[in-house]
């Protein structure tokens, strides 16, 4: 018991929906204000005309010292609620929490930041912000300077920097704080993936060194690399918590929009005159509908269609990685069989496979396409139609080892070699 | 890590939800005093970035006031000036009057033009009204160059009263941080606090003896104009540089109202603290 970290007891925040104030309500502030002293209680009856919302319902939990963890959940389940309490930004409503150990939190990297101050004066500022000695930012300032990596331009005003180098100023400060707890919310948003990279890599860090970390984010590969544990929050209530890869695995298939499969009916289902598309399905090795597949294992991507007269359809997917950078677009226009030729009406199921070792780590969104030889535009366009995620599931004696790996894909090529002379 | 056996002894901190009125906390505002010493280094830094005249600023506003009191008032109107000429008898009160004004202008909307620090960190809110009040004691310092000059031309010599004048400046610095504290709480919730606060600080400034000497008034009004709080300040601080009358009575009832408006200040803003982050 004597290495909690954190305890929540029974937490709960309710806010107030809708517009907070107008000159309205000034005026009933204050004649509420003078009728207090005759009322014997408060009563609730003065404002009944305000929707709340419990942004967090009784929550409860406890953190060991040198655990890191992480908050997964949908937008609005109560993360950065959770966060923002845990580091007295904002009060409960119920509940309450003990933290044992210096907090330190990190909801925005630059809190603070002027645009008018140098780069020097900022990382004081925000040093202090982020409750930093002036002592301990004198310390660690150049390597601050270091990591930020824009040494030329510490005497230049902020409002002079690019908006990358910024972030990177920011994050370099918030990087070395040094608290024994550490309460992180999605600052990986920003920032390209290199950079995302080194944060993670600090991150990391920082859990390695002993300290206690939570850490809200919406990359699934970041938790799952730096959390034993996780928290799942849906409507502001826990709805798991456990190791790390079942809460993600949860997390992940309760989603309705993160999904393997899209189908439509006959009535509903987009498309023209010709053609109408009836199903998209992501199917693994084994055939069966899954958003979860290996990383080693073959992936099949599947589309149903109706044909409603005869005519030559050309059906196409394009595949867009958690960046939204395009993979590759395939189409059965260049399939020798499927490209020639003519579709009677009908239902039709095409498939095509993504071998097994070419994607890398990551969530997928597929787009689909159907055109007919008629038509030169798409008869039908559907974006992020179905998603998948690719997972390394190995444990890291095979070929590649855990972790991420640098790139968009990450295809198991053939190397070969031999030894060709003596030293010297 | 090191402290982690005592720490888990007894919590560092505790977070449960507020209930009624709660006191101000000094040993954390203590604790806190770097980010309030950096917050008003930034608040003064930037201030005149980006400007010509820079700091000339400072002396430019209460000097153009001065020109224009000193015609207006002190030439045309003959507002009698306890024998002191007028340029300097208003100057004199110029000071104190745009340090409290300055203050009370950058207070009142700390919170608000902060908004995002409220919602994104934690730290004791109150550094930033605080910060309002401190960084304007720079343009003070320099603008009170010019009153040195002008009490060298008018051949006033300073005497043991000068030593005084850092208490009336204190004063006038805390009723700005009383009066502060009330609006800069009150601007999170309600932004009609922006509108008000130009005219409150016109009004306010006649209502204080800046142009005027207040020993104008009769001798039963002085209590009640003390319950001004500038009215003190002022008048102390033309007895401490220029010898005037001293602010007897006038000086207790103004002290006085300070320390009421702080205490309630202070309580009203903790006690709207809570919601801070969820309203602005």
């Amino acid at each position: 018991m004597s290495d909690v970290a954190v305890r929540v007891e029974g937490l709960s925040k309710l806010y107030r929906l809708g517009q907070y104030v107008g000159y309205g309500t000034l005026r009933e502030s204050l004649v509420n204000a003078l009728r207090a002293p005759f009322r014997r209680s408060r009563s609730k009856s003065a404002e009944p005309k305000y929707e709340y919302i419990w942004a967090l319902k009784d929550v409860s939990l406890e953190i060991k010292q040198g655990e890191v963890v992480g908050i997964i959940g949908r937008n609005g389940a109560g993360k950065t609620t959770l966060l923002k309490i845990l580091s007295r930004i904002t009060n409960p409503t119920e509940g309450y929490a003990e933290i044992y150990g210096r907090v330190g939190s990190l909801l925005e990297v630059g809190t603070g930041f002027h645009p008018e101050l140098t780069g020097k004066e900022n990382i004081y500022l925000n040093g202090a912000v982020l409750g930093m000695k002036k002592k301990e930012t004198d310390r660690k300032f150049n390597e601050i300077v270091d990591f930020s990596g824009i040494e030329k331009f510490i005497d230049t005003p902020l409002k002079r920097y690019s908006s990358g180098m910024q972030v990177r100023l920011a994050f370099a400060v918030a990087a070395h704080l040094e608290p024994e707890i550490l309460l992180v919310d999605e600052v990986l948003a920003v920032g390209d993936a290199e950079f995302q990279q080194k944060c993670l890599g600090k991150i990391g860090e920082v859990a390695k060194g002993g300290r206690t970390v939570l850490f809200i984010s919406h990359n699934m590969n970041a938790v799952l690399s730096l959390c034993q544990r996780a928290i799942l929050l849906e409507d502001g209530k826990i709805a798991t918590q456990g190791p790390t890869p079942q809460v993600i695995a949860e997390y992940l298939s309760s989603g309705d929009n993160r999904s393997g499969e899209i189908v439509w009916s006959f009535e509903d289902a987009p498309g023209s005159k010709l053609v109408k598309l009836c199903a998209v399905r992501v199917r693994n090795e084994q055939g069966e509908v899954s958003f979860d597949t290996d990383i080693a294992k073959p992936i099949n991507l599947e589309i149903e269609f109706w044909c409603l007269q005869t005519t030559r359809v050309n059906s196409a997917f394009s595949i867009y990685n958690q960046l939204g950078v395009p993979l590759f677009m395939t189409a059965s226009l260049h399939d020798e069989v499927w490209a020639q030729k003519e579709y009677e009406p009908g239902l039709y199921r095409l498939s095509c496979q993504i071998p097994g070792n070419l994607l890398n780590e990551g969530t997928y969104s597929v787009n689909v396409y159907l055109s007919t030889k008629l038509r030169r535009s798409n008869d039908v366009s559907i974006e992020q139609a179905v998603s998948f995620r690719v997972h390394d599931f190995s444990t890291g004696q095979h070929d590649y080892s855990t972790g991420p790996w640098v790139g968009v894909v990450r295809p198991l090529l053939p190397w070969s070699g031999r030894r060709i002379g003596d030293l010297r | 890590m090191s402290n982690s056996r005592e720490t888990s002894i007894a919590p560092a901190i505790v977070i449960r939800p507020f209930r009624g009125w709660v006191p101000i906390n000094i040993r954390e505002l203590w604790v806190y005093r770097e980010l309030l010493y950096f917050l008003t280094l930034r608040e003064i830094k930037v201030r005149y970035k980006q400007t010509v005249l820079g700091f000339a600023w400072a002396l430019i506003q209460p000097l153009m006031m001065m020109i224009v009191f000193t015609i207006f008032f002190g030439n045309l109107a003959k507002i009698p000036s306890e024998g002191i000429p007028y340029p300097l008898f208003n100057y004199a009160a110029l000071l104190p009057w745009t340090l409290f004004a300055e203050g009370i202008n950058r207070s009142s909307i700390s919170l608000v033009q902060q908004a995002t620090l409220i919602q994104k960190v934690y730290c004791p809110r109150l550094v930033m009204p605080m910060a309002g009040i401190l960084s304007p004691v720079v343009d003070f310092c320099i603008a009170l160059l010019i009153l040195v000059g002008m009490m060298i031309y008018y051949g006033y010599a300073p005497t043991m009263r000068t030593f005084l004048l850092p208490g009336f400046v204190a004063l006038a610095g805390l009723t700005a941080l009383g009066v502060g504290l009330w609006l800069s709480a009150i601007n999170v919730k309600y932004r009609d606090v922006r509108y008000t606060v130009p005219f409150l600080v016109q009004l306010w400034l006649f209502a204080s003896p800046v142009v005027y000497s207040s020993s104008l008034l009769p001798e039963k009004w002085q209590i009640i104009y003390g319950l001004n709080p500038m009215a003190g300040v002022i008048e102390g601080f033309r007895w401490a540089l220029l010898g005037t009358n001293p602010p007897g009575s006038l000086m207790g009832v103004s002290i006085l109202i300070v320390v009421v408006l702080i205490i309630t200040g202070a309580y009203y803003f903790r006690r709207s603290e809570k919601s801070f982050a969820d309203v602005v």
